[in-house]
Order: structure tokens, then sequence, then C-alpha cells
């Protein structure tokens, strides 16, 4: 086997799952930014983007719109559900607002299991997402969802690094992530601000959920949890609340887990997430800040 | 330092001086405001005022209520009863984003700039508010002339500033705003004496050109020579009120107010 070939596959598996953390730990970082809030409920927007693509796609408006329409109903959701259940309980201690989020994923996943049952559907792709481009005699697989993926993610990411450092409402953002108080001291539309973060974060999982689903062929009530998870650590590793931090987490986190699978005896890929997880551990007891974001420091 | 531009502020028709003596109507007023964070009361019954043009020390040990008052007529802390109004128009019930949008600006204690964000971004951020985005360059321009040095940083991130240079910053940041009054709680804190004397030189330069101010200072020296009025707080009350002049004129009054005998 050509090993040229085949670390080019790993890269671009690595770079691919990488996309995907990183598309859903930015809105967990986004939103933990902001409001201090460690959202739970952010997976859940995974499966609503993918309920929500598929749903459109059986009116037979196109595989393409159906992913459009269900990451806007992602992010429609993220919106309501920050008015309806965050709003009310902000600048509540941590706790409430960690047990307001536990309760909207239970509302939210049994709404899911009560409207498409508890079992895995089907995600079917058009032809033109699921071919594979092969060489060396089919030793060596690139997918175009692969490549999607790759590419989507980029331009979103493209998207939002325009919003956050050329826009009022993106540098805004930032700056109520860095100063809630200050923020409102200049000026800025705090609500208007969140509910703008809202919709980005959500966005992003929806768009996270569909190419999820569109990766491993199914959707389910439950298909947020696994990569929410390993959100969260992309988020911690790289620094919970910056978005540049989600960023190299996510990355980070997609490179490591297709080593361990791709590069180390096959014996070790079954602890590819405790690996993951140890890591957790040791950068929340070692490094709690995380690789970018600096302790706040104090200058007189 | 730079030329004496006008600076950005609304045009308020500025009288001589001390209008508030003159019995002109005040722009900010203050009227038995009582402020408590929980049991604890941190302003009983304080009245103040602020005529256009003018400038307003509020003195005081620490405790005293000097930046719950700066506070709670920002919208930050909302008072327990009273009435805060800006021209005649009450405020004391606005959220903060209103309030600066009426032409109150803000510029904290501890300069609290944007670290992550550049210079020019968090000066961006200052003129947010404003219902009117031209002028913003202008703006923006006598503030770099006023401080070189930032437009020397413009693109660095604000954390990486100085002490001094992120206070100059703050002050520009809330210039941006275009306020009818500006307030400052405690602008020389920290910083080094050669710095604090920039500052209040600009700010001197600012009076001079008719911006209103409500200044929070420590070093009462620095802050009865620029303002035109004092008050003295003392555990939330006012123990002490009267002119710059009057107040340097007998410190031993001024000091018997910071720890409590009444005139």
């Amino acid at each position: 086997m050509n090993l040229g070939l085949y670390i080019t596959q790993q890269v671009i598996n690595a770079i691919a799952l990488g996309s995907l953390y990183a598309l859903v730990a930015i809105g967990l970082s986004m939103i933990f930014g902001i409001l201090r809030m460690a959202n739970f409920a952010h997976g859940d927007m995974m499966m609503v983007g993918g309920f929500g693509t598929l749903v459109l796609q059986a009116t037979g408006i196109g595989f393409g719109w159906a992913a459009v329409g269900g990451i806007a109903i992602g992010a429609l959701c993220g919106v309501i559900v920050e008015r309806v259940a965050y709003r009310p309980v902000r600048g509540s201690p941590e706790v409430t607002l960690l047990l307001t989020s536990f309760a909207v994923t239970y509302i939210l996943e049994n709404l899911g299991i009560l409207i498409f049952t508890s079992s895995a559907h089907n995600f079917p792709l058009p032809d033109w997402m699921d071919n594979a481009f092969q060489f060396s005699d089919g030793q060596i697989t690139f997918t175009q969802i692969n490549i999607l993926t790759v590419v989507l993610t980029a331009v979103a990411l493209a998207g939002l690094g325009w919003f956050v450092t050329r826009t009022d409402l993106g540098l805004g953002m930032r700056a109520a992530a860095e100063d809630m108080g200050a923020a409102h001291l200049v000026g800025l539309d705090v609500n208007r601000l969140i509910i703008v973060a809202f919709a980005i974060a959500s966005g992003f999982a929806g768009l996270g959920g569909v190419l999820w689903a569109a990766q491993s062929g199914v959707v389910s009530y439950s298909m947020g949890f696994t990569p929410l998870l390993k959100a969260f650590v992309a988020a911690i590793i790289g620094g919970f609340g910056s978005i540049a931090g989600a960023l190299l987490g996510g990355y980070l986190l997609g490179a490591l887990e297709i080593l361990i699978v791709a590069f180390l005896p096959a014996e070790v890929s079954p602890y590819r997430d405790a690996i993951v997880f140890a890591l957790l551990i040791a950068f929340l007891l070692f490094r709690p800040n995380g690789l970018l974001k600096r302790a706040q420091e104090v200058k007189l | 330092m730079g030329k004496p531009e006008p600076m950005p502020s609304r045009p308020t028709n500025t009288p001589e001086r001390s209008p508030a003596q003159s019995g002109a109507k005040p722009l900010l007023e203050v009227s038995d405001l009582r402020v408590s964070y929980g049991a604890v009361t941190a302003i009983r019954g304080v009245s103040l005022s602020v005529a256009a043009g003018e400038v307003v020390a509020l003195l005081g040990a620490n405790g005293a209520g000097k930046s719950t008052m700066l506070r709670t007529i920002s919208g930050l802390s909302r008072p327990r009863s009273g009435r805060i109004s800006l021209g005649g128009e009450a405020i004391h019930r606005l959220p903060p984003a209103r309030i600066v949008r009426l032409g109150i600006a803000h510029c904290p204690e501890g300069r609290r700039v944007f670290g992550s964000l550049s210079v020019a971004e968090n000066l961006r951020l200052g003129a947010a508010a404003r219902a009117e985005r031209s002028g913003m360059a202008e703006d923006r321009e006598r503030i770099y002339a006023m401080f070189p040095i930032l437009r020397e940083r413009m693109t660095q991130s604000a954390g990486t500033l100085s002490g001094g240079e992120q206070q100059m910053l703050a002050l520009g940041r809330a210039l941006m705003a275009r306020p009818k009054v500006l307030l400052l709680d405690e602008p020389s804190l920290g910083l080094a004496p050669l710095l604090v004397q920039q500052i209040f030189r600009t700010l001197a330069e600012l009076k001079a050109q008719g911006v209103t101010m409500l200044l929070v200072e420590q070093n009462i020296n620095l802050a009865l020579a620029l303002a035109d009025r004092a008050y003295v707080l003392r555990t939330g009350e006012v123990s002490l009120a009267g002119s710059a002049a009057e107040l340097q004129a007998d410190y031993e009054k001024v000091a018997a107010a910071y720890l409590g005998a009444r005139p």
C-alpha cells in the first residue's frame, strides 16, 4: 500500500472529523462565553437539524434545500429555547442554568421520540453526495461526504470569522463574552447579542447534525449525545468560552482520534474514547483554562 | 497633546461658568435615591444635580457609595426608590443600553476595556449605541489626536496596553458615544503620577470644550482642581456639598465630612 496516500487519506479523515467537532464545540463555547452556561441541550440541535432535513427531503425539494431548511430549523429551535427556557433563569447560579439545560435536553429528546419513535431513521443521500474517489485499486477512498464536510465547515468558519471581526454585532458578542458589565456600559443590546449567538451556535450544530447524519447514514433522537460530549472535550482543551479555542480543540481532537485508530495497534482502538476523556481530565487538572484562554490579568 | 479641537459631544448650550449656581435647569438630576444590595443599603436618600457644561466631583472614602451612584445612573444597579432624570426625562427604570443611547456614557472603575479586541474595535464599540453613525471617523480622529499613542497601537489588542493607555482607551471609548454626560469612575486609579497628570490635562480640555462630567475620584486635590462643585458622600449619604473653590479653601471641613462630623 502506498504510505503517502494512506497518510493523505487519514489526514482528510482527521480534518473531516475535527470539522464536525469544531462545528459543535464553537457553539458550546460561544454560549458559555456569553452566558457562563454549559448548554447540554446544544447537541439536540444536531438532532433537530437532522430530522428537519429528513422531513423536508420527504417533501421532494431536493437534498440541498432540505439541508438548508434543516439547519435553519435548528437555528430557530436554539433561539426559541433561549427565549422560553434560558432567558427566565439568566443570571441565576450555574447549577440552575445547568439543570435547566438538562431539562431542555429531556424535553427535546422526548419530543424526538414522540414524533419519530426511538429507532434510528435512514438518512437518504442523493447520488451526487454518495460518491467516493478511489485510488490504488480501491485501497484508498476519499468519500464525497468527507470532502463536503471539510469544505462546508471552512465556509461556515470563514463566515463566522468575518462576522466576529467585521460587524458591530460580532464584535459586541466577543465584547460581551469578555466582560458583560462593560458591554452593558457601552450600550450594547445584550438581548439581541444573545439571540444572535444562539442562532449561530444552533445553526452550526444543525449543520454538524446534517453532516454527522450523512456520515453515519442515520438520524435518531440521541444522535447529538456523543458529538456533544466530544465537543465539550474539544471546547475545554481549547479554552472554554473562546471561539478560536473551540476550533483548535475540535481539530486536535479529530486528529487524535484518527491517530489512535489509524496508526496505533488495532488493540488500542476500542479505548479511543477512554483516551479522549483521560485527556480531558488531564487538561482539567493541569491546564483548566485550556490552550488559548489566558487567565484574566489585571494591569495597574 | 493634541490641539484643542472640539470634542465629540452633543451640542449643549454651554453657559459661562457654574450654571448650577446661576439657577439653570440641571441636565442630570438625582433625587432622594436609595440603592441597596440585599440587606446592605449602599445609598440612603442622596440628591445631586449636574448642569450642562458643569464638572461635578463625587468624593468620599471607600465604600461611601460613589461607584454605586454611577452604576445606578448607568442602569447597572436598580434604585429601591428615588428618581434619576436626564434633561427632565426619568431614566432610572431603563435598561443600560437605552441610557447610553439617551446620552450617558460611563467610563468604569478599573477601565474595563475589551482586552481581546483591538484598540480600534474598542473605539468602534463605544459608538455602537449611537443612533447616527455619521461623524464616527471624525470622532475617532479627534480621540487619536488627543491620545496619539492610541493611534500607534490601533491594531494591537487592548489587553496588551499599559494601564495608562487602557485608561485613555476607556475614556476614548466613552467619548465615542457622544455623551451628554460623561461619568468617570476613578480615572487616576493605579496610574503613575505622570499619566495621572496627562489624563487630568485631557479632562480639563474636555471641560473647556463644554463636556459635562460627573467624576468619582480618590485624589481630592485633583478632583477639586478640575470640578466646579463637589459632593462628599459618607456611608451612602451626602455629608458635604459646595463649590470646589469653597471646599479647596477648607480642607478641614472636607476631612471632617470624610470622617463623619456633620458640618
